[in-house]
């Protein structure tokens, strides 16, 4: 659905982390959040998800200030889709998935078969259905990181956010990834990515919201906000952009690279 | 609904950890009902049988009424007991090593066992009845885990390393109680008594022991086998458990309390039992994965029936008794590591 950040301010304890954050990311929108390490990107999602609850400002999901909400249903508004990790214990990729219906479980419940049926559903609609009775640690690391997608869409929420999905995986994971996101933004879903791949907001985002220095950077169309400026201000790199297949694409290279030959 | 994919094998392979729930449940009815009918005392196995039918059911007694006294007032509660510890010790040990996402972790981390240890040490040099050293161990495991929790809740840093922090420096602490309470023990009756009590032992076991823990332990059995399925999302950690819409804080709070509960009653009627709560999930995973909707029940069945058989070899196999919690290392950690060391996993 949607996600409106209006003057968000957090700090841990004395060290300010975000400061007069404002951003808007409408209905089956996918955005991608840019910004160097520790600019405050996972702060800023950790309040979107209202794991941080004591920042200043107002955050709606959904239409929604999640602090008045319950655990449970906040979790009904909005999904969360962490990197990949190893898990303590192995568990059969449906129960990983099924993990994400406990909102809809009583308290002494166990799910029953419409849970069940979503989690299959979830998986199916990732294409992953196969991986069904596999053990989550047997599978690779791109195949976990489908199944935590599939967990986030067994959960119902209309709005998902995602930390750096695809740090992790091999060039052919993570495309294979990215566009199983997009895919879902076009069925209706909003979600915000972090990302370290400036262009990879050309071909697989809608916007991109540059966070850096505490603060929103820009925010806009990919192709008006990842200039060569940009990223040189913000990285310390001096890159190209440079448009292929008649601007439906851009790529940057990093410049100094190229001098030295 | 369309019928999908994939869903027929997962039924079938989900049989399969049925399956092994149920031979386990089946042994522990033969081992249970063998057990009635072993020991140094002659009770054969019909007038065992008949001697419990005729609870319920009007059967003419043929049997002496010593037999009788001696089977419900020594041999029976030490059975129920043997299962109801084993049982409460393998479920424990198994919510714990859930929620604080480590499989190393056995039900006395948060210093139940210590503090049961010097209750029962303080009872025993007061000179205390075997009941009210019971009690005394209860009240003491209970109080050792409410200080551990008080102390982590008011620590900072990592919430599930300081909780099990708190537990070993606890734990510790009130090791030193006991061995204080032993320095100072009469060396011809109390200082045997403490150091039996610590090697855990059924020995004594009454039908008022059984009373005494058969309701917390039933109330806390039943918490955590009607939460088996959300201690799984508290492995996977508190802030993916909360964007999942589960408290992880509040639920780890139920569970511990439960899992406590179960713990202290244990102890108080068992001595130190050891290994039980550590291993028997572990053999648990092997045979049914580790998700708890399956792992819980398992190891509560395979708990009980481990705990009865390591207790029948105590009492029968040598003439004087063995304590139990010797045992139980004795025959369990050769073959868990048997186990670990397979070439192929069950």
């Amino acid at each position: 659905m949607s996600i409106d950040i209006e003057h968000v301010s957090f700090s841990y304890g004395k060290h300010q982390v975000l400061r007069d954050v404002n951003a808007s990311i409408p209905d089956g929108v996918l955005v991608n959040v840019l910004g160097p390490n520790g600019v405050g990107k996972s702060t800023l999602f950790r309040c979107i998800l209202c794991l941080n609850s004591d920042y200043e400002g107002v955050i709606r999901v959904n239409g929604k200030d999640l602090r008045d909400l319950s655990v449970r249903e906040r979790a009904r508004e909005i999904s969360y889709i962490p990197q990949t990790h190893a898990p303590v214990y192995n568990y059969k990729v449906r129960d990983v998935v099924l993990m994400s219906t406990g909102a809809d479980v009583g308290i002494f419940g166990t799910p029953g078969r419409e849970q069940v049926e979503r989690a299959e559903q979830a998986l199916e609609r990732i294409g992953i259905g196969h991986l069904a009775d596999r053990m989550y640690t047997h599978i690779s690391g791109g195949e976990q990181q489908l199944v935590l997608i599939a967990r986030a869409l067994a959960q119902n929420a209309k709005t998902i956010v995602m930390d750096e999905p695809t740090s992790a995986l091999d060039y052919g994971n993570t495309v294979r990834v990215l566009s199983c996101v997009k895919q879902l933004a076009r069925e209706g879903l909003s979600i915000v990515q972090s990302t370290h791949q400036p262009d990879q907001a050309f071909l697989f985002a809608d916007k991109t919201l540059v966070v850096y220095d505490g603060t929103v950077e820009a925010y806009g169309d990919p192709k008006d906000v990842i200039t060569a400026e940009l990223v040189g201000r913000i990285y310390g790199v001096e890159v190209e952009v440079n448009s292929l297949y008649g601007d439906k694409v851009r790529v940057c290279v990093p410049t100094s690279e190229i001098r030295e030959e | 609904m369309p019928k999908l994919e994939g869903t027929d094998t997962g039924r079938r392979i989900s049989l399969r950890e049925d399956f092994v729930i149920m031979a386990l449940a089946v042994i522990l009815v033969v081992i249970t009902s063998v057990s009635l009918m072993l020991g140094k005392f002659p009770i054969e196995p019909h007038e065992a049988i008949c001697m419990l039918l005729g609870q319920v059911f009007p059967i003419d007694q043929f049997w002496t009424n010593q037999q009788q006294t001696l089977f419900f007032n020594v041999r029976l509660p030490r059975i129920l007991l043997a299962l109801m510890v084993g049982c409460c010790l393998a479920a424990a040990g198994a919510a714990f090593q859930g929620t604080f996402q480590n499989p190393l972790v056995s039900p006395d981390i948060l210093g139940a066992s210590q503090g049961a240890a010097l209750g029962a040490a303080i009872a025993i040099l007061l000179g205390a009845s075997a009941f009210a050293t019971s009690l005394f161990a209860f009240c003491f495991a209970i109080a050792t885990v409410f200080l551990v929790l008080l102390i982590s809740s008011r620590a900072k840093g990592n919430r599930i390393l300081v909780v099990v922090l708190a537990g070993v420096m606890v734990s510790s602490l009130f090791q030193a109680g006991v061995s204080f309470t032993k320095l100072i023990a009469d060396p011809t009756d109390q200082l045997p008594a403490i150091t039996y009590w610590l090697m855990g032992s059924l020995t004594s076991a009454k039908m008022s022991d059984v009373t005494l823990v058969a309701a917390p332990m039933i109330i806390g059995c039943v918490v955590l086998f009607a939460m088996r399925w959300r201690i799984n999302i508290l492995t996977m950690g508190d802030d993916e458990a909360a964007t999942m819409g589960v408290n992880a804080k509040r639920m780890r709070v139920v569970v511990l309390l439960a899992a406590t509960l179960v713990t202290a009653s244990s102890v108080a009627v068992s001595g130190m039992v050891g290994w039980v709560g550590l291993v028997i999930p572990h053999l648990c995973r092997m045979l049914v994965g580790c998700d708890y909707r399956k792992l819980l029940p398992a190891s509560m069945l395979m708990g009980a029936s481990f705990l009865l058989l390591v207790d029948d070899i105590a009492r029968l196999v040598a003439t004087s008794e063995i304590p139990i919690g010797i045992l139980t290392a004795f025959v369990g950690a050769p073959f868990f590591l048997y186990l670990i060391t397979r070439e192929r996993k069950i």
